[in-house]
Protein backbone atom coordinates (compact mmCIF):
# COMPACT_ATOMS: atom_id res chain seq x y z
CA UNK A 1 0.00 0.00 0.00
CA UNK A 2 1.08 3.61 -0.42
CA UNK A 3 -0.30 6.52 1.21
CA UNK A 4 0.16 9.90 -0.62
CA UNK A 5 -0.83 10.06 -4.14
CA UNK A 6 1.34 12.60 -5.65
CA UNK A 7 5.33 12.32 -7.18
CA UNK A 8 6.34 10.18 -4.30
CA UNK A 9 4.09 7.97 -4.23
CA UNK A 10 3.35 7.75 -7.93
CA UNK A 11 6.71 6.69 -8.54
CA UNK A 12 6.77 4.17 -5.86
CA UNK A 13 3.68 2.27 -7.19
CA UNK A 14 4.69 3.03 -10.79
CA UNK A 15 8.26 0.72 -9.35
CA UNK A 16 6.49 -1.76 -7.74
CA UNK A 17 4.47 -3.04 -10.48
CA UNK A 18 7.92 -2.30 -12.81
CA UNK A 19 9.74 -5.03 -10.49
CA UNK A 20 7.26 -7.26 -10.90
CA UNK A 21 5.49 -6.82 -7.68
CA UNK A 22 1.78 -8.34 -9.21
CA UNK A 23 -0.42 -8.51 -5.97
CA UNK A 24 -3.44 -5.91 -4.66
CA UNK A 25 -1.30 -2.47 -5.00
CA UNK A 26 -3.93 0.70 -2.95
CA UNK A 27 -2.76 4.14 -3.51
CA UNK A 28 -4.42 6.65 -1.17
CA UNK A 29 -4.56 10.54 -1.76
CA UNK A 30 -6.61 12.73 0.06
CA UNK A 31 -6.98 15.00 -2.68
CA UNK A 32 -9.72 14.58 -5.47
CA UNK A 33 -7.32 14.68 -8.17
CA UNK A 34 -5.36 12.03 -10.22
CA UNK A 35 -2.04 12.66 -9.62
CA UNK A 36 -0.58 15.47 -10.59
CA UNK A 37 2.55 18.25 -10.51
CA UNK A 38 3.20 20.76 -8.28
CA UNK A 39 6.48 22.45 -10.11
CA UNK A 40 4.16 24.44 -12.34
CA UNK A 41 1.63 25.87 -9.83
CA UNK A 42 3.98 28.41 -9.02
CA UNK A 43 5.08 29.21 -12.86
CA UNK A 44 2.84 27.99 -15.51
CA UNK A 45 -0.50 27.28 -14.08
CA UNK A 46 -0.10 30.47 -11.95
CA UNK A 47 0.89 32.63 -14.82
CA UNK A 48 -2.61 31.39 -16.81
CA UNK A 49 -0.06 29.71 -19.61
CA UNK A 50 -1.14 26.40 -18.86
CA UNK A 51 -4.58 24.58 -18.39
CA UNK A 52 -4.66 22.54 -15.80
CA UNK A 53 -5.10 19.35 -18.61
CA UNK A 54 -0.79 19.71 -18.72
CA UNK A 55 -1.05 18.81 -14.82
CA UNK A 56 -1.61 15.09 -14.69
CA UNK A 57 1.32 13.15 -13.94
CA UNK A 58 0.40 10.51 -16.06
CA UNK A 59 -2.12 9.97 -18.79
CA UNK A 60 -5.23 8.11 -17.98
CA UNK A 61 -4.56 5.05 -20.00
CA UNK A 62 -0.93 5.04 -18.07
CA UNK A 63 -2.36 5.27 -14.83
CA UNK A 64 -5.23 2.78 -15.58
CA UNK A 65 -2.53 0.13 -16.85
CA UNK A 66 -0.83 -0.03 -12.91
CA UNK A 67 -4.05 -2.09 -12.08
CA UNK A 68 -4.39 0.23 -9.32
CA UNK A 69 -6.45 0.20 -6.37
CA UNK A 70 -6.99 3.86 -6.62
CA UNK A 71 -8.89 5.61 -3.40
CA UNK A 72 -8.81 9.23 -4.16
CA UNK A 73 -10.31 12.22 -1.86
CA UNK A 74 -9.93 10.39 1.32
CA UNK A 75 -7.26 10.82 4.15
CA UNK A 76 -5.10 8.02 6.01
CA UNK A 77 -5.63 8.96 9.27
CA UNK A 78 -3.97 6.42 11.37
CA UNK A 79 -1.59 3.44 11.35
CA UNK A 80 -1.48 -0.14 13.49
CA UNK A 81 1.79 -0.90 13.58
CA UNK A 82 1.22 -4.47 15.06
CA UNK A 83 -1.88 -5.76 12.84
CA UNK A 84 -0.18 -4.38 9.94
CA UNK A 85 -3.46 -1.75 8.69
CA UNK A 86 -4.13 1.29 7.86
CA UNK A 87 -7.21 3.40 9.17
CA UNK A 88 -8.96 5.72 6.22
CA UNK A 89 -11.15 8.82 7.66
CA UNK A 90 -14.25 6.92 6.80
CA UNK A 91 -13.65 4.33 9.47
CA UNK A 92 -12.30 1.68 7.69
CA UNK A 93 -9.36 -0.12 8.09
CA UNK A 94 -6.86 -1.33 5.21
CA UNK A 95 -4.45 -4.51 5.94
CA UNK A 96 -1.07 -4.32 4.18
CA UNK A 97 2.06 -6.36 3.58
CA UNK A 98 4.10 -3.40 2.86
CA UNK A 99 3.32 0.30 3.42
CA UNK A 100 5.36 3.33 1.65
CA UNK A 101 4.87 6.28 3.54
CA UNK A 102 4.58 9.71 0.71
CA UNK A 103 2.40 11.93 2.34
CA UNK A 104 4.34 14.92 1.68
CA UNK A 105 4.14 18.18 3.39
CA UNK A 106 1.42 21.15 4.02
CA UNK A 107 1.71 24.91 4.18
CA UNK A 108 2.84 26.70 7.63
CA UNK A 109 0.77 29.30 8.40
CA UNK A 110 0.56 32.06 10.56
CA UNK A 111 -1.86 33.88 13.15
CA UNK A 112 -5.04 35.01 11.70
CA UNK A 113 -4.38 33.38 7.64
CA UNK A 114 -7.68 32.49 7.30
CA UNK A 115 -8.27 34.56 3.92
CA UNK A 116 -4.89 34.39 2.99
CA UNK A 117 -3.61 32.23 0.68
CA UNK A 118 -1.23 29.52 0.68
CA UNK A 119 0.22 27.46 -2.46
CA UNK A 120 0.73 24.05 -2.32
CA UNK A 121 -2.18 22.27 -4.38
CA UNK A 122 -3.57 22.98 -7.49
CA UNK A 123 -6.61 24.38 -5.53
CA UNK A 124 -4.58 26.62 -3.95
CA UNK A 125 -3.11 27.76 -7.19
CA UNK A 126 -6.47 28.10 -9.14
CA UNK A 127 -7.94 30.56 -6.20
CA UNK A 128 -4.87 32.57 -6.16
CA UNK A 129 -4.84 32.95 -9.98
CA UNK A 130 -8.38 33.99 -9.91
CA UNK A 131 -7.40 36.97 -7.61
CA UNK A 132 -4.17 38.18 -9.30
CA UNK A 133 -6.02 41.06 -11.35
CA UNK A 134 -3.73 43.86 -12.94
CA UNK A 135 -2.89 46.80 -10.18
CA UNK A 136 -3.98 44.61 -7.26
CA UNK A 137 -1.79 44.64 -4.48
CA UNK A 138 -0.60 41.34 -3.64
CA UNK A 139 1.91 40.70 -0.20
CA UNK A 140 4.27 37.64 -0.45
CA UNK A 141 5.05 36.69 3.07
CA UNK A 142 8.12 34.86 2.79
CA UNK A 143 10.95 35.44 0.32
CA UNK A 144 11.79 31.83 -0.71
CA UNK A 145 11.95 29.79 -3.86
CA UNK A 146 8.56 29.43 -3.42
CA UNK A 147 7.10 33.08 -2.75
CA UNK A 148 10.41 34.66 -5.32
CA UNK A 149 8.11 32.29 -8.06
CA UNK A 150 5.19 33.85 -7.09
CA UNK A 151 6.58 37.17 -6.62
CA UNK A 152 8.10 37.23 -10.34
CA UNK A 153 4.14 35.78 -12.17
CA UNK A 154 2.47 38.20 -10.55
CA UNK A 155 4.51 40.73 -11.29
CA UNK A 156 4.39 39.41 -14.86
CA UNK A 157 0.44 39.60 -14.67
CA UNK A 158 1.03 43.36 -13.74
CA UNK A 159 0.24 43.07 -9.74
CA UNK A 160 1.63 45.28 -7.41
CA UNK A 161 4.47 42.87 -5.18
CA UNK A 162 5.84 43.49 -1.83
CA UNK A 163 7.46 40.68 -0.83
CA UNK A 164 8.30 40.03 3.24
CA UNK A 165 11.46 38.51 4.34
CA UNK A 166 12.60 38.13 7.76
CA UNK A 167 16.24 37.15 6.81
CA UNK A 168 18.47 39.91 5.90
CA UNK A 169 19.14 38.58 2.38
CA UNK A 170 16.53 35.82 1.66
CA UNK A 171 17.73 32.73 0.85
CA UNK A 172 21.24 33.52 2.41
CA UNK A 173 21.17 30.44 4.81
CA UNK A 174 20.67 28.11 2.22
CA UNK A 175 23.00 29.91 -0.83
CA UNK A 176 25.20 32.42 1.07
CA UNK A 177 25.18 35.97 1.10
CA UNK A 178 26.25 37.09 -1.96
CA UNK A 179 24.36 34.53 -4.20
CA UNK A 180 21.46 35.67 -2.04
CA UNK A 181 21.91 38.92 -2.94
CA UNK A 182 21.97 38.52 -6.83
CA UNK A 183 18.94 36.20 -6.89
CA UNK A 184 16.96 38.91 -4.70
CA UNK A 185 18.39 41.82 -7.16
CA UNK A 186 16.24 40.78 -10.41
CA UNK A 187 12.93 41.52 -8.43
CA UNK A 188 14.58 44.70 -6.72
CA UNK A 189 15.44 45.46 -10.76
CA UNK A 190 11.30 45.05 -11.62
CA UNK A 191 10.22 47.31 -8.99
CA UNK A 192 8.84 44.50 -6.65
CA UNK A 193 9.19 46.21 -3.32
CA UNK A 194 11.36 44.03 -0.61
CA UNK A 195 11.20 44.47 2.20
CA UNK A 196 14.45 42.45 3.99
CA UNK A 197 14.13 41.75 8.30
CA UNK A 198 10.50 42.00 8.91
CA UNK A 199 8.62 39.24 11.05
CA UNK A 200 5.01 39.29 9.94
CA UNK A 201 3.10 38.61 13.42
CA UNK A 202 -0.43 38.24 11.21
CA UNK A 203 -2.61 38.23 8.82
CA UNK A 204 -5.01 40.97 9.10
CA UNK A 205 -8.26 41.74 7.00
CA UNK A 206 -6.00 45.02 5.95
CA UNK A 207 -3.30 43.08 4.94
CA UNK A 208 -0.15 41.84 7.35
CA UNK A 209 0.65 43.57 10.60
CA UNK A 210 4.28 43.26 11.24
CA UNK A 211 6.11 42.42 14.70
CA UNK A 212 6.77 45.87 14.96
CA UNK A 213 3.15 47.11 14.54
CA UNK A 214 3.05 48.65 10.80
CA UNK A 215 0.62 47.52 8.70
CA UNK A 216 1.23 46.44 5.09
CA UNK A 217 -2.29 46.74 3.11
CA UNK A 218 -2.42 44.58 0.63
CA UNK A 219 -6.00 42.86 -1.71
CA UNK A 220 -4.19 39.44 -1.12
CA UNK A 221 -2.09 38.20 1.03
CA UNK A 222 0.50 34.81 0.34
CA UNK A 223 1.71 32.88 2.96
CA UNK A 224 5.23 31.34 2.06
CA UNK A 225 6.87 30.58 5.17
CA UNK A 226 7.99 27.04 4.55
CA UNK A 227 6.05 23.30 5.71
CA UNK A 228 5.44 20.83 8.00
CA UNK A 229 5.86 17.11 7.24
CA UNK A 230 2.68 15.38 6.67
CA UNK A 231 2.94 12.97 9.49
CA UNK A 232 0.32 13.88 11.97
CA UNK A 233 -2.11 10.54 10.74
CA UNK A 234 0.92 9.10 12.26
CA UNK A 235 1.34 10.48 15.54
CA UNK A 236 0.32 7.30 17.67
CA UNK A 237 1.78 4.72 15.33
CA UNK A 238 5.07 4.39 17.20
CA UNK A 239 7.20 5.38 14.14
CA UNK A 240 9.66 8.25 14.93
CA UNK A 241 8.65 11.34 13.89
CA UNK A 242 11.27 14.59 14.06
CA UNK A 243 11.34 16.80 11.24
CA UNK A 244 9.58 14.15 9.24
CA UNK A 245 9.24 10.32 9.13
CA UNK A 246 12.10 9.24 10.48
CA UNK A 247 14.14 6.41 8.54
CA UNK A 248 16.95 4.48 7.76
CA UNK A 249 19.38 4.86 5.10
CA UNK A 250 17.41 1.95 3.53
CA UNK A 251 14.21 4.52 3.91
CA UNK A 252 12.84 2.17 6.17
CA UNK A 253 11.22 3.47 8.98
CA UNK A 254 9.97 0.05 10.56
CA UNK A 255 9.92 -3.37 9.54
CA UNK A 256 7.82 -3.11 6.00
CA UNK A 257 7.47 0.67 6.40
CA UNK A 258 9.24 3.02 4.23
CA UNK A 259 8.94 6.57 3.24
CA UNK A 260 10.09 8.68 0.13
CA UNK A 261 9.41 12.50 -0.90
CA UNK A 262 9.11 15.76 1.26
CA UNK A 263 8.13 13.62 4.49
CA UNK A 264 10.95 11.09 4.68
CA UNK A 265 13.76 12.50 6.61
CA UNK A 266 16.56 9.65 5.92
CA UNK A 267 20.23 8.95 6.63
CA UNK A 268 21.72 10.01 3.16
CA UNK A 269 24.99 7.72 3.06
CA UNK A 270 26.75 10.04 0.19
CA UNK A 271 27.04 12.94 2.57
CA UNK A 272 27.03 11.03 5.91
CA UNK A 273 24.01 13.06 7.59
CA UNK A 274 20.36 13.07 7.95
CA UNK A 275 18.24 14.81 5.79
CA UNK A 276 14.54 15.52 4.66
CA UNK A 277 14.62 17.21 0.90
CA UNK A 278 11.44 19.05 -0.75
CA UNK A 279 12.70 18.50 -4.53
CA UNK A 280 10.66 17.46 -6.88
CA UNK A 281 13.65 14.91 -8.43
CA UNK A 282 14.06 13.72 -4.80
CA UNK A 283 10.18 12.73 -4.87
CA UNK A 284 10.59 10.62 -7.79
CA UNK A 285 14.03 9.10 -7.12
CA UNK A 286 13.14 8.21 -3.47
CA UNK A 287 9.72 7.06 -4.41
CA UNK A 288 11.86 4.47 -6.38
CA UNK A 289 14.48 3.26 -4.29
CA UNK A 290 11.86 3.35 -1.13
CA UNK A 291 9.62 0.40 -3.52
CA UNK A 292 12.89 -1.58 -4.57
CA UNK A 293 13.60 -1.87 -1.22
CA UNK A 294 10.60 -2.63 0.14
CA UNK A 295 10.81 -6.05 -2.73
CA UNK A 296 14.22 -6.14 -2.52
CA UNK A 297 15.68 -9.69 0.25
CA UNK A 298 17.07 -7.98 3.18
CA UNK A 299 20.54 -8.78 2.38
CA UNK A 300 19.90 -7.10 -1.94
CA UNK A 301 18.52 -3.59 -0.15
CA UNK A 302 20.89 -0.86 -1.44
CA UNK A 303 21.14 2.52 0.88
CA UNK A 304 19.28 5.59 -1.19
CA UNK A 305 22.74 7.85 -1.45
CA UNK A 306 21.65 10.65 -3.80
CA UNK A 307 22.81 13.97 -4.90
CA UNK A 308 19.97 16.11 -4.53
CA UNK A 309 18.83 17.96 -7.15
CA UNK A 310 16.74 21.63 -7.53
CA UNK A 311 15.87 24.07 -9.78
CA UNK A 312 13.62 27.01 -9.45
CA UNK A 313 12.30 29.50 -12.86
CA UNK A 314 12.26 33.41 -11.92
CA UNK A 315 11.55 35.64 -14.64
CA UNK A 316 14.17 34.90 -16.82
CA UNK A 317 16.82 33.24 -14.63
CA UNK A 318 16.71 29.44 -14.21
CA UNK A 319 18.32 28.81 -11.04
CA UNK A 320 20.12 25.09 -10.73
CA UNK A 321 21.12 23.52 -7.52
CA UNK A 322 22.71 19.94 -7.11
CA UNK A 323 23.96 18.48 -3.81
CA UNK A 324 23.67 19.82 -0.07
CA UNK A 325 24.07 23.75 0.10
CA UNK A 326 22.47 24.63 3.83
CA UNK A 327 25.34 24.48 6.09
CA UNK A 328 27.80 25.00 4.07
CA UNK A 329 31.38 26.28 5.41
CA UNK A 330 32.31 28.96 2.10
CA UNK A 331 30.70 29.70 -1.40
CA UNK A 332 33.18 29.97 -4.41
CA UNK A 333 31.96 31.46 -7.82
CA UNK A 334 33.97 29.04 -10.03
CA UNK A 335 32.32 29.73 -13.08
CA UNK A 336 30.97 32.89 -14.95
CA UNK A 337 30.63 35.95 -12.98
CA UNK A 338 27.72 36.79 -10.29
CA UNK A 339 27.41 39.51 -11.56
CA UNK A 340 26.10 39.05 -15.05
CA UNK A 341 24.18 36.24 -13.47
CA UNK A 342 25.69 33.50 -15.40
CA UNK A 343 27.54 31.61 -13.07
CA UNK A 344 28.61 28.60 -11.15
CA UNK A 345 28.96 29.10 -7.13
CA UNK A 346 30.71 25.81 -5.04
CA UNK A 347 29.50 25.39 -1.85
CA UNK A 348 32.28 23.97 0.60
CA UNK A 349 31.08 21.87 3.93
CA UNK A 350 34.48 20.98 5.81
CA UNK A 351 36.83 19.23 3.32
CA UNK A 352 34.59 18.49 0.79
CA UNK A 353 32.69 19.93 -2.15
CA UNK A 354 29.17 18.99 -1.30
CA UNK A 355 27.03 21.82 -3.61
CA UNK A 356 27.08 23.48 -6.80
CA UNK A 357 24.43 26.26 -7.60
CA UNK A 358 24.36 27.56 -11.68
CA UNK A 359 22.58 30.40 -13.42
CA UNK A 360 21.89 30.42 -16.83
CA UNK A 361 25.31 27.75 -17.79
CA UNK A 362 25.01 25.24 -19.79
CA UNK A 363 24.10 21.87 -18.85
CA UNK A 364 26.66 20.44 -19.86
CA UNK A 365 29.16 22.42 -17.58
CA UNK A 366 26.73 21.91 -14.87
CA UNK A 367 26.79 17.60 -14.48
CA UNK A 368 30.54 17.64 -14.77
CA UNK A 369 30.18 19.60 -10.90
CA UNK A 370 27.73 17.20 -10.25
CA UNK A 371 29.58 13.94 -11.07
CA UNK A 372 32.33 15.73 -8.78
CA UNK A 373 29.95 15.41 -5.88
CA UNK A 374 28.58 12.48 -6.49
CA UNK A 375 32.38 10.79 -6.44
CA UNK A 376 32.97 12.75 -2.71
CA UNK A 377 35.42 15.08 -4.20
CA UNK A 378 37.37 16.63 -2.00
CA UNK A 379 37.33 20.81 -1.96
CA UNK A 380 41.39 21.21 -2.73
CA UNK A 381 41.01 18.82 -5.81
CA UNK A 382 37.99 19.72 -6.91
CA UNK A 383 37.82 23.47 -6.75
CA UNK A 384 40.87 25.13 -8.20
CA UNK A 385 42.29 27.80 -6.51
CA UNK A 386 41.72 31.04 -8.07
CA UNK A 387 37.85 31.26 -7.57
CA UNK A 388 36.46 34.17 -6.08
CA UNK A 389 35.00 33.90 -2.48
CA UNK A 390 31.92 34.73 -1.88
CA UNK A 391 30.70 34.84 1.59
CA UNK B 1 8.87 0.52 -28.36
CA UNK B 2 8.65 4.89 -29.24
CA UNK B 3 9.48 7.31 -27.53
CA UNK B 4 7.45 10.47 -26.96
CA UNK B 5 9.14 14.06 -25.46
CA UNK B 6 6.89 16.92 -24.53
CA UNK B 7 9.21 19.41 -25.15
CA UNK B 8 7.06 22.59 -24.05
CA UNK B 9 7.00 20.79 -20.19
CA UNK B 10 10.65 20.03 -19.98
CA UNK B 11 12.50 21.78 -17.32
CA UNK B 12 15.93 21.17 -18.53
CA UNK B 13 16.95 19.12 -15.91
CA UNK B 14 19.13 16.49 -17.31
CA UNK B 15 18.01 13.53 -15.84
CA UNK B 16 16.75 11.38 -18.53
CA UNK B 17 20.58 12.06 -20.22
CA UNK B 18 21.91 10.60 -16.76
CA UNK B 19 18.99 7.55 -17.29
CA UNK B 20 19.46 7.22 -21.01
CA UNK B 21 22.27 8.84 -22.42
CA UNK B 22 21.96 7.17 -25.75
CA UNK B 23 18.18 8.16 -26.36
CA UNK B 24 18.13 11.86 -24.92
CA UNK B 25 20.56 14.51 -24.87
CA UNK B 26 20.47 18.41 -24.11
CA UNK B 27 20.37 21.52 -25.91
CA UNK B 28 23.77 23.60 -24.98
CA UNK B 29 21.91 27.01 -24.73
CA UNK B 30 19.09 26.64 -22.40
CA UNK B 31 19.49 22.50 -22.01
CA UNK B 32 16.15 21.43 -23.04
CA UNK B 33 16.37 17.77 -23.79
CA UNK B 34 16.86 16.08 -27.27
CA UNK B 35 15.74 13.82 -28.47
CA UNK B 36 18.01 11.68 -30.41
CA UNK B 37 16.17 8.36 -31.34
CA UNK B 38 12.26 7.76 -31.72
CA UNK B 39 12.40 4.12 -31.87
CA UNK B 40 15.59 3.04 -30.04
CA UNK B 41 16.19 -0.65 -29.94
CA UNK B 42 14.63 -3.05 -26.62
CA UNK B 43 18.22 -3.03 -24.90
CA UNK B 44 17.70 0.72 -24.28
CA UNK B 45 14.25 -0.15 -22.72
CA UNK B 46 15.15 -0.22 -19.31
CA UNK B 47 16.99 3.02 -19.56
CA UNK B 48 14.09 4.78 -21.39
CA UNK B 49 11.68 3.37 -18.50
CA UNK B 50 14.64 5.08 -15.91
CA UNK B 51 14.00 7.97 -17.86
CA UNK B 52 10.59 8.12 -18.07
CA UNK B 53 10.41 7.59 -13.90
CA UNK B 54 12.56 10.06 -12.95
CA UNK B 55 11.43 13.00 -15.30
CA UNK B 56 10.76 15.62 -12.92
CA UNK B 57 8.18 17.35 -15.61
CA UNK B 58 6.63 14.15 -16.80
CA UNK B 59 7.94 14.89 -20.04
CA UNK B 60 8.51 11.78 -21.49
CA UNK B 61 6.18 8.99 -22.58
CA UNK B 62 7.25 5.88 -23.18
CA UNK B 63 4.61 3.97 -25.59
CA UNK B 64 5.38 -0.02 -25.92
CA UNK B 65 4.59 -2.19 -28.73
C1 LIG C 1 4.09 25.49 -5.88
C2 LIG C 1 5.26 24.56 -5.80
C3 LIG C 1 6.37 24.74 -6.63
C4 LIG C 1 7.45 23.88 -6.58
N1 LIG C 1 8.50 24.08 -7.43
C5 LIG C 1 9.56 23.24 -7.40
C6 LIG C 1 10.67 23.42 -8.29
O1 LIG C 1 10.70 24.35 -9.09
N2 LIG C 1 11.69 22.54 -8.22
C7 LIG C 1 11.70 21.49 -7.34
O2 LIG C 1 12.67 20.72 -7.32
N3 LIG C 1 10.67 21.29 -6.48
C8 LIG C 1 9.60 22.14 -6.49
N4 LIG C 1 8.55 21.95 -5.63
C9 LIG C 1 8.60 20.82 -4.68
C10 LIG C 1 8.01 19.53 -5.26
O3 LIG C 1 6.80 19.77 -5.88
C11 LIG C 1 7.86 18.52 -4.15
O4 LIG C 1 9.14 18.18 -3.69
C12 LIG C 1 7.11 17.26 -4.56
O5 LIG C 1 5.81 17.55 -4.95
C13 LIG C 1 7.10 16.27 -3.43
O6 LIG C 1 6.34 15.17 -3.76
P1 LIG C 1 5.75 14.21 -2.65
O7 LIG C 1 5.00 13.17 -3.41
O8 LIG C 1 6.81 13.82 -1.71
O9 LIG C 1 4.77 15.10 -1.76
P2 LIG C 1 3.43 15.96 -2.17
O10 LIG C 1 3.60 16.38 -3.57
O11 LIG C 1 3.29 16.92 -1.10
O12 LIG C 1 2.33 14.85 -2.11
C14 LIG C 1 1.81 14.30 -0.94
C15 LIG C 1 0.40 13.89 -1.19
O13 LIG C 1 -0.10 13.18 -0.07
C16 LIG C 1 -1.36 13.70 0.31
N5 LIG C 1 -1.59 13.42 1.74
C17 LIG C 1 -1.06 14.08 2.80
N6 LIG C 1 -1.49 13.53 3.96
C18 LIG C 1 -2.31 12.51 3.62
C19 LIG C 1 -3.07 11.56 4.37
N7 LIG C 1 -3.05 11.54 5.71
N8 LIG C 1 -3.82 10.64 3.70
C20 LIG C 1 -3.83 10.63 2.33
N9 LIG C 1 -3.13 11.51 1.58
C21 LIG C 1 -2.37 12.43 2.21
C22 LIG C 1 -1.26 15.16 -0.03
O14 LIG C 1 -2.53 15.77 -0.14
C23 LIG C 1 -0.54 15.09 -1.37
O15 LIG C 1 -1.41 14.88 -2.43
C24 LIG C 1 7.45 22.80 -5.66
C25 LIG C 1 6.36 22.64 -4.79
C26 LIG C 1 5.27 23.50 -4.86
C27 LIG C 1 4.11 23.31 -3.92
S1 LIG D 1 14.44 14.64 -17.49
FE1 LIG D 1 12.60 15.63 -18.26
S2 LIG D 1 12.78 17.75 -17.59
FE2 LIG D 1 14.81 16.86 -17.38
S3 LIG D 1 15.85 17.34 -19.31
FE3 LIG D 1 14.91 15.33 -19.56
S4 LIG D 1 12.89 15.74 -20.45
FE4 LIG D 1 13.66 17.67 -19.65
Amino acid sequence: MVVGASAAGLAAAETLRREGFDGTLTLVGDEPHAPYDRPPLSKQVLSGEWTTRQLPLRPCADLDALGLDLRLGIAATGLDLADRTVRLADGSRLPYDGLIVTTGVRPRRLPGDGGAHVLRTLDDALALREKLTPGCRLVVVGAGFLGAEAAAVAWRLGVHVTLLEPAPVPLAHAVGTEVGRVLCQVHLDRGVELRTGVTVAEVTEEGVRLADGEVVEADEVLVAVGSLPGTEWLADSGLTVGDGLVCDEYCEAAPGVYAAGDVARWHNPLFGTSMRIEHRTNAAEQGMAAARNLLAAPDARKPFAPVPYFWSDQYDLRIQAYGCLRGHDEVTVVEGDLGERRFVAAYRTGERLTGVLAVGMPPKAVRAWRRAIAGGAAWREAVPAGGTEAA
Amino acid sequence: MRVELDVPKCVASGQCVMAAPDVFDQRDDDGVAILLQEHPGEELLDDVREAVAVCPAAAIRLVER
